[in-house]
């Protein structure tokens, strides 16, 4: 039981499917065509800077907007009986297992021109919407995509947190929203830090929603094309470097507003 | 007043979460070959005729197939792990971010690189195993963190003391270690099981030809929305709706035992 044999097996996988591979991305993202070592491939940053620019704000913009509809959710689902939490987990985590493609699917026949949604609003008299291939229906079917994946970690640590501190809050006097501030916030934090990573991570990397909801480009669709169109390893090497990087960074950066290392997954 | 208000917020989000998917089964109801947004009378058609499309039965098969396959390595795989690193005191925390690596990392990147090391080192034809294997790599994470603190959580002396009552080691571990840490791996390989049939990303960069559900969903997305599609919206809400019943009937069994045992 005390033995670290078990170990080397995983350790040896590890480095054959995780670590060499992201090597090899990297090792491209400094070579030219003939091996040479060369920093020649952060042009491509400066090609792609306005894309980089639109995946961060869309990113920003899905994560701040699943973090304010999901926090009040945890809140509401952790002061629920033992049997509704049960229920509540179920139907959070319904959406988020169904065909990923499926549901930008739906959310493409109701948005699109002759979908469910103009068609509701002719009907109401409103008129034509004009979401469709717009950032605003990206940043729907992000939201849409990766809502559970915020509430989850929030609503589990909640869920954690002991009666008897929410009680000795009341007891000194802390009304509903110094509660909240001074005791259930900072507690729920680990949570919310999981969440926003959770959802920031694929956000900021995703493709497929934005060329089909979108019609334009993100990231993630620009680093697809140097693999699967017009291959240029080099390109998307250095690509998904600066990607890896802004991401490694920002929860690094975020990680240092917890103090607790363990971190909350579903 | 405050009861309504949080009903009413609780209200809005499950609408934003389900009516999409409710949609898409309404039309899976739709009788209407071309302009599947206009409801042309109720049929069962699309269900119906749904498996005799060899090409989305075969895709369908692939990915159960692959999501069965790929959760069983990644048990295997990472309780091997979870049992090494709950052993390991210096270094731990860098072990810990190593393991984590395939869920942090950005999907299309993982794809990518292992694209690379299959095309490029490993030299195979991307295909059945290539995919098989990728499953594995982002999944074996979900069990390691469903294992470790059924680990942490767990008596050491109570393998000792089985071993000191003569057990050997494998039996020691069978009888005394796995039973305390199966909830942990049950988790684990239903979490690898899910996340394996949802995943596109990894399967499209991995898969060569070789066609997983998404996959497959996706390419011929780009001939258009077809009414199968959304009736394999509904077959699969109903799998998954069974599948989480069965969850919670076993975490409600096991938080019953949780409480006996205090």
């Amino acid at each position: 039981m005390k033995s670290k044999k078990p170990l080397i097996p995983y350790l040896v996988w590890m480095a054959a499917f995780v670590v060499i591979p992201l090597g090899m991305v990297f090792y491209f993202a400094f070579t030219d065509g003939n091996g040479h070592l060369t920093l020649e491939n952060f042009r491509y940053i400066g090609v792609n800077s306005q894309v980089y620019l639109d995946s961060f704000k869309v990113a920003f913009l899905s994560t701040l907007i699943c973090l304010v509809l999901a926090y009040p959710l945890a809140l509401i689902m952790s002061r629920m009986s033992p049997r509704a939490q049960r229920m509540m987990n179920i139907l959070i985590m319904l959406p988020m297992w169904m065909n990923f493609i499926l549901r930008i699917c739906s959310l493409d026949l109701i948005f699109r021109p002759t979908g469910i949604l103009n068609q509701l609003l002719s009907l109401l008299g409103l008129g034509g919407n004009a979401i469709y291939q717009t950032p605003t229906a990206v940043v729907i079917g992000i939201v849409y995509n990766y809502l559970p994946f915020m509430v989850l970690p929030i609503y589990t640590v909640m869920a954690k947190i002991s009666r008897s501190l929410i009680e000795a809050g009341q007891d000194l006097g802390c009304n509903g929203f110094q509660l909240l501030k001074k005791v259930i916030f900072p507690l729920s934090l680990p949570g919310v830090i999981s969440g926003i990573t959770m959802v920031f991570v694929p956000a900021a990397s995703s493709f497929v929603i934005s060329a089909r909801l979108g019609g334009f480009n993100l990231i993630g669709d620009t680093i697809e094309a140097y693999y699967k169109g017009e291959i240029d390893m080099h390109a998307g090497g250095m690509l998904s470097f600066v990607l890896m990087l802004v991401i490694v960074i920002s929860i690094a950066v975020m990680n240092h507003f917890d103090k607790d290392d363990d971190i909350v997954l579903v | 007043m405050k009861k309504t208000v949080s009903g009413a917020y609780l209200a809005l989000i499950f609408l934003f979460l389900y009516i999409p998917i409710g949609v898409m089964i309404a039309l899976s109801f739709n009788d209407a070959s071309t302009g599947i947004t206009n409801w042309k009378g109720f049929t069962l058609e699309h269900y119906l005729t749904l498996f005799e499309n060899d090409a989305l039965v075969e895709a369908l098969l692939n990915s159960v197939v692959i999501a069965v396959l790929s959760a069983l390595g990644a048990s295997l795989l990472g309780t091997m792990a979870a049992l090494g690193i709950n052993n390991v005191k210096k270094g731990r925390g860098l072990l810990m971010n190593l393991s984590n690596l395939p869920i942090i990392n950005p999907e299309i990147v993982t794809g990518v690189s292992l694209m690379l090391i299959f095309v490029l080192v490993f030299n195979v034809e991307l295909g059945f195993f290539t995919v098989l294997l990728s499953h594995i790599v982002f999944n074996t994470p979900y069990v390691i963190l469903n294992v470790l603190p059924r680990l942490r959580r767990m008596d050491r002396n109570l393998y000792e003391a089985a071993m000191d009552l003569g057990c050997p080691p494998v039996g020691a571990f069978l009888r005394v270690v796995l039973p305390e840490i199966f909830p942990g791996i049950f988790a684990g390989f239903l979490i690898s099981l899910t996340y394996s049939f949802d995943d596109f990303i990894i399967s499209y960069f991995t898969g060569g030809n070789f066609q997983t559900l998404s996959v497959f969903i996706n390419n011929s997305m780009k001939k258009g929305i077809k009414p199968w599609m959304a009736a394999m919206t509904g077959v699969i809400f109903v799998a998954v709706l069974v599948i989480l019943i069965i969850m919670n009937i076993h975490d409600a069994k096991e938080d019953a035992k949780q409480k006996q045992k205090i």
